[in-house]
């Protein structure tokens, strides 16, 4: 298996087969099938019984061709999927003391809890896990043992319905995809646009049309193991995209903006991870005003390559299901045409039976060093501080001194203590993802050798420098 | 006239800055700043040995730091 988990491999199955019957212009009819194919049974080996396996099969079909359209959030709950985990919940321990005042029954608003044999029991069936029995012991004897997706929620997006089923907060979630990476029943998943992505590739009418280029993050170089990176290119252009550019070049953009931007406004929170910068908006509004006003590496390449190539598409293309969300924005949704996870780039490959270990490779190679290590959480931190050096912005103008939070709980810590005005650092580099974007939840894998993948990759580059790698853009 | 330069990866590493800064200066040189527009482009479909070249939609490939100034001449100064 290619993949960490068998989730993966089942929202791959959906995927690949999406995009398979999507280039055999086969969409509407062959999907009538697809589910009885991907689930033959005639034992179940997940749930219940196979129709059910089939029917959450169906809801896996429904996310990769975009899921539900009324719905603003990129992240879906499969309502069938989620599996009201058990183990979670409110539950009385030893701790107990079957005291007098019962402050746990009084602050129950469900009437959940009454005292046996002079401890307290709770009735599962009516406790709505609020938590005030929780607050309210004054022993600690009551627990409450969360979910794996309200656990991977630092955010707090993540609460239960009444019906016990996983619900997200969309005025909180942030869409970096920590929840779909962890729920170990699948029942958490990003949209996809994989169509999209081949029906921009099939109307360009190879390229005649209109030129699709395809961008990559530099993340790439953590996943697809059995090939090269430029093998990866060559599978992109078999797929029939027109070429492929580094996401790094912009993140050497970025870096060498940021710098100027730094050393004039003395304090800056980081611009590349649009789930940190979505955080920062909602639960750190008044910290907005100092996010950096660049956009992100994506944003930036692509704006770029509009400009050279009018008329062109570009797909992103990463490790990162927040970039589904960033693409909406009113500033984004011109450049960037549509956002694919790697998991998704699997899936295309797989559903055009494109063997990438067979093909002859292809250089990417435009970025520097720097704009490479973006991939890796304190890579940007680095980068910026490499292009104060090379814009010659001295240390009496602005000395850095950058804090790289890695995980949103970092962040959140690194942001409270700047809206209080006691963080020493004069720069925030936000990775909502642990490691940054090789923890992303689109990667295929989320190896410990990510990291290594990476810096070697930054050093393979051609450009040993942010200017040498910016310089051949002007002109 | 028109003269673009591919900037994207396979040519990147064959030497497009190179190519691109002799052709800027030649432009000087010869004083056709008001008359030549020199642009980046990522991919001219055109890859092969050498540097992309496309001069008014003609496509040249096969550019080189060796060769850039004769092929110069040859399209451009059309001596």
């Amino acid at each position: 298996m290619v993949f960490d988990t068998q989730v993966q491999e089942l929202k791959y199955q959906a995927l690949k087969e999406v995009a398979t019957l999507a280039w055999q212009d086969n969409l509407a009819r062959g999907l009538l099938g697809s589910a009885a194919r991907l689930i033959p049974g005639p034992q179940p080996t997940m749930r219940c019984c196979i129709y059910k396996e089939r029917a959450i099969m169906e809801e896996r079909l429904r996310m990769a061709m975009g899921g539900d359209p009324e719905n603003d959030n990129v992240i879906e709950v499969i309502d069938i999927a989620c599996d009201e985990c058990p183990v979670a919940g409110i539950r009385v321990t030893e701790s107990c003391r079957g005291c007098i005042a019962h402050r746990c029954m009084n602050a129950c608003p469900k009437g959940a809890i009454s005292i046996v044999n002079h401890r307290a029991v709770i009735d599962q069936e009516k406790c709505i896990e609020c938590g005030r029995c929780v607050s309210a012991c004054p022993y600690s004897a009551i627990v409450k043992s969360s979910r794996p997706c309200e656990n991977a929620c630092k955010v707090g997006a993540i609460h239960m319905d009444e019906n016990k089923k996983a619900s997200i907060d969309n005025q909180k979630c942030i869409a970096c995809g920590a929840c779909v990476y962890q729920c170990p029943f699948g029942a958490i998943s990003d949209k996809s646009f994989i169509l999209d992505c081949i029906d921009l590739i099939q109307k360009s009418e190879n390229n005649q049309k209109y030129q699709v280029f395809a961008i990559v993050a530099p993340s790439i170089s953590s996943q697809f193991h059995h090939a090269t990176v430029e093998q990866v290119v060559s599978g992109l252009k078999a797929l029939g995209f027109f070429n492929v550019v580094e996401v790094a070049l912009g993140a050497d953009m970025v870096a060498w903006r940021e710098a100027q931007e730094l050393a004039e406004k003395k304090f800056l929170t980081s611009s590349c991870c649009p789930a940190f910068v979505d955080y920062i908006r909602k639960s750190f509004p008044d910290m907005a005003q100092h996010i950096s006003h660049n956009l992100s590496p994506m944003g930036e390449i692509a704006k770029y390559i509009k400009r050279i190539h009018p008329g062109c598409k570009v797909v992103f293309i990463g490790p990162c299901t927040a970039k589904k969300a960033e693409r909406k924005q009113e500033r984004v949704k011109d450049l960037v045409d549509c956002v694919l996870t790697f998991e998704e780039l699997q899936a295309l490959f797989d559903s055009k039976e494109i063997d990438l270990a067979s093909l002859p490779g292809e250089a990417l190679d435009n970025a520097s060093y720097f704009g490479r290590v973006f991939a890796r959480s304190g890579g940007l931190a680095v980068a910026v501080e490499e292009a104060l050096k090379e814009c010659g912005i001295s240390p009496d103008e602005f000395t850095l001194n950058a804090i790289s939070c890695n995980g949103i709980t970092e962040c959140k810590a690194a942001l409270l203590r700047a809206s209080k005005n006691v963080l020493p650092n004069n720069f925030i580099e936000g990775m909502a993802c642990e490691s940054g974007c090789i923890g992303g939840a689109g990667c295929i894998t989320h190896g410990p050798k990510s990291k290594a993948d990476v810096d070697k990759y930054g050093h393979e580059a051609m450009e040993k420098t942010i200017k040498d790698a910016i310089e051949i853009l002007n002109f | 006239m028109m003269i673009q330069v591919c900037i994207g990866s396979s040519c990147h590493v064959k030497g497009s800055y190179e190519v691109k800064t002799i052709f800027e200066n030649l432009i000087r040189e010869n004083q056709l700043e008001e008359q030549i527009t020199l642009r980046p482009a990522f991919c001219l479909g055109n890859c092969g040995e050498g540097v992309s070249v496309k001069i008014d939609g003609e496509p040249i490939s096969g550019v080189t730091t060796e060769n850039a100034a004769d092929i110069f001449r040859q399209y451009v100064l059309k001596g």
